[in-house]
């Protein structure tokens, strides 16, 4: 396959961006937050118009099953203007998990309406702040021919809101995801401010009785889902990553032409210039890493995980130097709320930290590559 | 879309009919490569036979014309044999920098008559050319060259000299670039010149690198005459054509990036010699190196498949050779840093037996990130000419 987008691809990232630009610009982030809001709905009721949360889901259950190149063309954009959706962690994450462990039940139940944007879930998954589902405790017993699930899930970002919980259990038999109402008696959420205005939540799930066809596929049947899933997450954050790189980059860049100091163009000293040039090349590089995970998920290569893993340590150290950078070069200004480019530094802290931050996929790399 | 299943079939049966065995071995180190020229002595009866096989078949430039001798090949076909020469473990059978620098020029800039003269034989490796570009006072600065050429009617009188020639001793041509006017800005009257290297006058001196190896050469110019028709392109605008050819230059020196066939991943490499627990290297600040060390290594390598498909696809970035120059070379001098910290202190040793190649490649890395245009004079043509940085 040629690592280029296709006609179609490059036409729906076209649109994303035309769309996100004129209508949620990062003054849209800004008057969210102003206004002491921690999401955008009316960002999400117009990608629901357009059809967007359905791109990974199947034709069959009335999704676009437009593939996870789209996906992430999307996000990239979105990454662009910081514009916030459950886009990934509902329309990407959930909707592979559950496409992949779902039976045909489940997936006619929840499937559409994530499709439509009618409904939202989210991966509640890690325990540890560092995505090792390793150390999952949160308990799954039988009960009453159903299950009763305790534990607790911590910093799920837009928990809150989420309709669905996907969540991740162990018992003796291993691991399995219930798909679980976000209102069912006997969780509780708190929710704390992030960075970059979002909310996460800290889940707790008390004695939660659900019947036995909210568990997604078998109890111990859910680890293969579970790495495809953070396979696609991983790929999928790059993208979002990957726009925000680019775009501190480019407002980085214009700065150096406009800015002036010593009686000259910033842009015109060599310490400034190699230090673009030199990013200028990491984020071409990062390009090639981003699209390569996101081809692989659609042919499901078993090359797939080694580049997903490759693609979010890669991005996750190249948006960290992009928006570091950035602040940098713009001096002063930089290091003040009232001029955006902070927005973009704080956005990549979260996303870098999403589903296995840099150390994370860094090992699971080498893991992968057998050292 | 072209169906590239036969072609990839018959290919596959012709390279295992002809690709002699010892040709399918990977290389010890770089003297295994097989340059061609007159003065070519082959190391084997397989590395004569495989030359002259795949130049039949024009495999030896595998996209250019076949009306010259090239292969002829689509981009896709292209593809194909090397991955199929890469799936038995190939050599390529001809190492030069006629198919790597000058013949892309040729194509595009020389007369019909010269194209017929010249790349049949670069093709076949019948000729081993070596370029003269950089000057003693002109490194970096490359335009300021001085070397002159005075036209005495039926002739070009050449005198100056280059440096940093490489294998100028080993060579039968040169692709040189002359001064033809000296009150002009330096860019202009520069002319791209032609001339074979037993002309009177021409002299080489290797010099001695820190690894040991001379694949250097200082060059002089006394009193060498050129014909007229040896001059490429218009006389006075040869920058032009010395711009194109360094772009193929720097992707060349850019692809020291990429592990070449049959080395094994630097990580399973440390692995295997310095030992592992639970599965994991057990020095984990080496793991550590190594793993950010493959990560760009394996993105870099996407990247040079990215700026390929992108080309085909008509979508060229332009600019790119600077960043494959630029990221290959210290990518590669960062392989070489880690094999050496892998060999511990055997890796030190310089005496030519096996271990003593090591050392060597550390060394001759070094050399990566300032021939065909140092790392800074990359940083600073993508600071200009992509990113539009004022001057």
């Amino acid at each position: 396959m040629a690592l280029i987008l296709d006609e179609e691809q490059q036409l729906l990232k076209d649109s994303a961006k035309a769309f996100l630009s004129e209508n949620f610009p990062v003054s849209a982030l800004r008057a969210m937050r102003d206004s002491g809001n921690d999401h955008m709905p009316e960002l999400w009721a117009q990608m629901s118009e357009m059809g967007w949360p359905g791109m990974v889901v199947p034709d069959a259950y009335s999704g676009l099953e437009f593939g996870y190149v789209g996906a992430g063309v999307v996000l990239e954009e979105m990454g662009r203007t910081l514009a916030l959706s459950p886009f990934l962690s509902s329309a990407v994450v959930s909707a592979t998990l559950i496409t992949k462990l779902g039976n045909e039940q489940q997936k006619e139940a929840l499937l559409p309406s994530i499709a439509s944007g009618e409904l939202t879930a989210v991966l509640a998954a890690d325990e540890s702040g560092h995505y090792n589902l390793d150390e999952v405790a949160t308990e799954a017993k039988a009960s009453d021919g159903g299950f009763a699930i305790s534990g607790s899930k911590r910093g799920v970002i837009d928990g809150h809101h989420a309709d669905v919980l996907l969540v991740v259990c162990k018992n003796d038999s291993g691991s399995g995801v219930f798909a679980i109402p976000s209102d069912s008696d006997g969780i509780s959420i708190e929710t704390r401010l992030i960075v970059d205005s979002q909310r996460a939540a800290d889940i707790t799930f008390t004695d939660v009785f659900v019947g036995a066809d909210a568990l997604l596929g078998e109890l111990g049947g859910a680890d293969e889902a579970l790495d495809f899933t953070l396979d696609v997450a991983a790929a999928c954050s790059s993208a979002e990553m990957l726009g925000i790189a680019i775009e501190s980059f480019e407002r980085t860049v214009g700065y150096l032409k406009e800015r002036e100091q010593f009686g000259s163009k910033i842009g015109t000293f060599q310490g400034l210039q190699h230090r673009a040039a030199q990013l200028f090349a990491e984020i071409e590089v990062t390009k090639s890493a981003v699209l390569s995970a996101l081809q692989a998920l659609d042919a499901d290569s078993e090359k797939r995980s080694v580049l997903a893993s490759m693609a979010k340590a890669k991005c996750s150290k190249v948006v960290r130097n992009a928006t570091e950078e950035a602040v940098q070069m713009h001096g002063g200004i930089g290091m003040t709320d009232e001029f955006d480019i902070g927005f973009f530094m704080k956005r990549a802290a979260v996303c870098r930290q999403a589903y296995g931050d840099y150390h994370f996929h860094a090992d699971r790399f080498a893991t992968l590559r057998g050292y | 879309m072209e169906n590239l299943d036969q072609f990839r079939a018959e290919t596959r049966e012709w390279l295992e009919a002809n690709c002699p065995e010892d040709m399918r071995q990977p290389m010890r180190s770089d003297e295994d490569q097989c340059w061609g020229g007159r003065k070519w002595v082959f190391q084997s009866e397989g590395q004569q036979l495989w030359l002259e096989r795949m130049a039949t078949k024009g495999w030896t430039a595998p996209r250019w014309p076949a009306e010259y001798g090239g292969g002829g090949l689509s981009g896709g076909e292209a593809k194909v044999l090397k991955e199929e020469m890469s799936r038995i473990g190939a050599r390529r059978p001809l190492n030069s920098f006629g198919l790597d620098m000058l013949g892309p020029a040729l194509l595009l800039y020389a007369t019909e008559e010269q194209k017929q003269q010249y790349i049949p034989d670069i093709i076949n490796g019948r000729i081993r050319w070596c370029q003269g570009y950089s000057e003693p006072n002109s490194g970096s600065d490359l335009a300021s060259l001085r070397t002159k050429a005075e036209d005495m009617g039926d002739h070009y009188l050449i005198n100056g000299s280059k440096v940093w020639t490489s294998y100028a001793d080993k060579a039968d041509w040169i692709f040189c670039l002359v001064r033809t006017d000296f009150d002009c800005p330096k860019h202009e009257g520069i002319s791209f010149m032609l001339f074979d290297m037993a002309s009177e006058g021409v002299s080489t001196k290797p010099i001695k690198l820190i690894s040991g190896s001379s694949p250097f050469c200082e060059t002089f110019f006394d009193n060498v005459k050129v014909p007229k028709g040896n001059l490429v392109g218009t006389l006075n605008k040869g920058w032009e054509i010395a711009k194109y050819l360094l772009t193929h230059e720097r992707e060349m020196i850019g692809g020291f990036g990429l592990a070449g066939g049959g080395l094994k991943p630097l990580g399973q490499l440390a692995a295997s010699t310095r030992g592992t627990q639970d599965g994991r290297l057990r020095d984990t600040s080496l793991r550590a190196e190594a793993i950010s060390f493959e990560l760009d290594e394996m993105a870099f390598g996407l990247t040079i498949e990215r700026i390929t498909d992108e080309t085909k696809a008509g979508q060229g970035t332009g600019a790119s050779s600077s960043i494959l120059k630029m990221y290959g070379t210290e990518l590669n001098k960062l392989r070489m840093e880690l094999m050496m910290a892998i060999g511990g202190t055997d890796s030190l040793n310089f005496e030519s037996d096996r271990t003593g190649a090591l050392v060597k490649s550390w060394l001759r890395s070094k050399a990566n990130s300032i021939e065909g245009g140092t790392t800074e004079v990359q940083l600073n043509i993508i600071a200009k000419r992509i990113l539009g940085l004022p001057a």
